[in-house]
């Protein structure tokens, strides 16, 4: 099934040229590649290219992202970029752009539109001694590649008998909000999460954006990062270089109820923690950061302080991460629960496309907040 | 909850003469789930203890009024919610994982403990109140204040109910508003009624035999006691002359739906109530035996339903027990007829030109003259004569 998905889509795709390859983009992407880059030149204009921001600098996430893999590649020559146009086009979110004119088409490579086939190479890279960073579009397009990841990324350590390392970084755009529907909107980090012998990272802020990718370079093993797309424009600071990549972080504090996000649910979570101030309610905030291995200690301390606890997921509900969080309160922090935990998802559909619909379909501030409201209430 | 109706569970008027009440318990939490004539709350009307019970099916969703308050008769005291959010039977007492945590570690007994959860969950916040409340009590007992016997002494065996925790009054006062009570009830009565009495002497043994032949194979607690028959006679009466069974209100008689038969229950401490005996008529004389020692019971030791304080429609006192041969009562408003027994006697009686010994009871009415005549006394009392001479058709 995969292999034929893959091939019609390939089909589809496939376009004589370099320049033409870009055009043959299914719709929305391309639409969404324009816009970054405008928006990205706009940035351009005000910071140049290869100025070196400092601690204090702000930039977005998207060139948080751009400055770790920038850095990464200075720091170190067996690192490499390589993905569906991330070289001339600039990375279909505009992330890699500039970075084929800076470093050369060695290391910053365009692959052709077949997942499995240069994830494969990532790992053969890797294993050959490289530290590469594939870029796979988006993490539906991820599913193409779940072989190479799932069987062999996650497994070769293992059953090599502890011989080969695979230190490979593998960057996908994850989650909805930019309209661009079903196939391009899902969240599957929790699917990857399920799998021994994978690191899956979810930066949430500029910082972590920055400061991930080199701890996730220097693993050994797989880490695969997941860029939320609706972060990719939003600015911060830009942090003073590597972050852990094993905790959790505490957002915000409060005593009331303990609101669980990570990625792109992280920003609604602190406006819903900002909303519930409002009404009196204090809440802790947490960002998970890490969603494989999950930081245990710092949900039950939070819970062991709120004595509540909202999940907030953009995945779905069912067999989702959010389940595998609440059942880690119910196993570790029972004894300390005042109410039952809440959590908040992706409705059970596919994502539409109609803006209200897609807008429905997500966890939104009032929803997290109704939530938490739930949780002190009962 | 979207479109739930809710109801008000409101201060009711236990008799005439009740202006306000206080709550002196709460027998329901938010959450529970009531049928409509569940007892819901206890309250003190000065003259007793009453049971009051719901008019609504539903949840009780909040409690307005706290214990020990006195509000005025209508004042709203719960808001009962006509649609259960959980349409599943009545829920188990519930309280988080912390709650119970909490509750072992502080020694708090959590069916004590009021839950203002959803649902009358019990939270942390619920247990940690009743911990608080229990160190205030201990520390106060520490203290060495005296306690004051804040409870009248207790004459039955104890039920279930008084397991339940008692309410807080000062018997004393009790007594002595219970009296302000009756007095307001019985001055009215005798201000507005224009009473007018009959009397007359019935021969009871007929009735005595026919009991000394039922009761002969039975236990005692099977036994029917000349009250039981009395009341029956009473009741049935009331059903064959309807205008002696209603209410007087606003210049006009309104007749009762159906006999219930207020029972005027001395208590031993003093003062009086008057519960009502629900469908006298109709109750075959064992259950209205057991009905009336359940009721006696029940009004001695504070525990009747408003129910059985609002809706007699006609009164029987029965002064026998006491030894005095006939009572002239006074009527309780609204209703329009007491009915009076004295002590059965042995007394000389004429029986077809012959004198003989028999056991006879004087029957009084005194009934409202506004809403009867005497001639309508008169054939109730004829009735009371004819049905106590016919006991088996009782």
């Amino acid at each position: 099934m995969s292999a034929g998905t893959a091939a019609s889509r390939a089909a589809s795709k496939a376009a004589p040229g370099d320049a033409s390859t870009a055009a043959g983009k299914v719709a929305p992407e391309h639409v969404t590649h324009e816009h970054v880059t405008h928006e990205h030149a706009a940035h351009e204009h005000a910071a140049p290219e290869n100025a070196a921001p400092g601690n204090a600098a702000t930039a977005t996430y998207r060139e948080a992202m751009r400055e770790a893999i920038r850095e990464a590649l200075r720091r170190d020559d067996r690192v490499f970029l390589m993905g569906e146009d991330v070289g001339a086009y600039g990375g279909c979110f505009a992330v890699s752009l500039g970075l084929l004119e800076e470093f050369g088409p060695e290391r910053v490579r365009d692959t052709p539109l077949s997942e499995a086939g240069f994830v494969g190479a990532g790992i053969g890279a890797a294993l050959g001694g490289m530290r590469p960073i594939v870029e796979i579009m988006t993490v539906n397009f991820s599913l193409l590649a779940l072989d190479q990841i799932v069987n062999n990324a996650a497994t070769l350590l293992h059953m090599s008998g502890g011989q080969f390392n695979v230190p490979l970084v593998i960057r996908m755009t994850t989650g909805a909000g930019r309209q661009l529907a079903a196939q391009h909107s899902h969240s599957f980090e929790g699917w990857y999460a399920h799998i021994p012998g994978l690191r899956i990272l979810a930066p949430a802020t500029t910082e972590d954006a920055r400061g991930m990718l080199w701890p996730a370079l220097e693993d050994p093993d797989p880490v695969l990062i997941f860029e939320h797309g609706s972060l990719y424009g939003v600015p911060g600071p830009l942090g003073s270089g590597p972050v852990d990549i094993t905790s959790a972080a505490l957002r915000r504090s409060g005593a009331d109820v303990t609101l669980i996000a990570y990625g792109g649910t992280t920003p609604k979570a602190l406006a819903a923690a900002d909303a519930l101030a409002a009404e009196g309610v204090e809440a802790d905030v947490i960002d998970l950061r890490v969603l494989r291995p999950l930081d245990d200690a710092t949900i039950m301390e939070s819970v062991g302080r709120t004595h509540r606890a909202v999940i907030v997921d953009e995945g779905w509900r069912s067999g989702g991460l959010s389940a595998e969080i609440g059942a880690r309160i119910a196993e570790h922090a029972f004894y300390e629960l005042d109410a039952p935990i809440q959590r908040v998802c992706a409705a059970e559909v596919p994502i539409p496309y109609a803006r209200h619909l897609e807008e429905a379909a997500l966890p939104q501030v009032p929803s997290i907040v109704a939530a938490a409201r739930e949780t002190v209430t009962s | 909850m979207k479109g739930t109706e809710r109801g008000e569970f409101l201060m009711p008027s236990l008799g005439a003469d009740m202006e306000s009440g206080t709550v002196a318990e709460w027998l329901v939490k938010p959450g529970d789930q009531i049928r409509r004539g569940d007892a819901i709350a206890v309250i003190d009307t000065d003259k007793a203890m009453i049971e009051a019970e719901s008019f609504h099916t539903g949840t009780v969703e909040s409690l307005l009024v706290e214990t020990g308050h006195r509000v005025p008769v209508g004042t709203p005291l719960a808001v009962i919610a006509a649609v259960p959010p959980h349409a599943a039977g009545p829920r188990a007492r519930v309280a988080s994982p912390l709650a119970r945590t909490l509750a072992a570690r502080l020694g708090v007994d959590l069916s004590a403990v009021h839950g203002t959860g959803r649902a009358g969950t019990i939270r942390a916040e619920d247990v940690r109140e009743a911990a608080e409340r229990e160190t205030t009590t201990r520390e106060t007992a520490a203290r060495g204040v005296e306690p004051r016997p804040r409870e009248r002494p207790r004459r039955t065996a104890p039920g279930p109910a008084e397991a339940r925790p008692q309410p807080d009054h000062d018997w004393e006062r009790r007594q002595e508003t219970m009296r302000q009570a009756i007095a307001r009830a019985m001055a009215r009565s005798k201000r507005e009624i224009p009473h007018y009495y009959l009397s007359t002497t019935v021969d009871m043994s007929a009735a005595l035999s026919w009991l000394r032949e039922r009761n002969r194979d039975l236990p005692v607690s099977g036994r029917l006691l000349p009250a039981a028959v009395l009341l029956k006679a009473a009741a049935r009466a009331a059903t064959e002359v309807p205008r002696l069974n209603g209410f007087w209100v606003d210049d006009a008689f309104v007749p009762g739906e159906a006999v219930h038969l207020g029972v005027a229950v001395s208590l031993k401490d003093g003062g009086l109530i008057a519960p009502a005996l629900h469908d006298a008529a109709c109750r075959e004389l064992d259950d209205l035996m057991a009905a009336l020692k359940d009721l006696v019971s029940r009004a001695r030791t504070g525990r009747l339903r408003s129910a059985e304080m609002t809706e007699a429609t006609i009164t029987v006192t029965n002064l026998g027990d006491q030894g005095v041969e006939s009572v002239h009562g006074v009527i309780y408003p609204p209703q329009v007829a007491l009915v009076g027994f004295g002590k059965i006697l042995d007394r000389p009686w004429a029986v077809d030109g012959l004198l003989g010994v028999r056991p006879v009871v004087t029957v009084t009415l005194a009934a409202d003259h506004r809403a009867t005549d005497g001639y309508t006394g008169a054939r109730f009392l004829c009735t009371v004569d004819r049905l106590l001479n016919h006991p088996e058709t009782l």
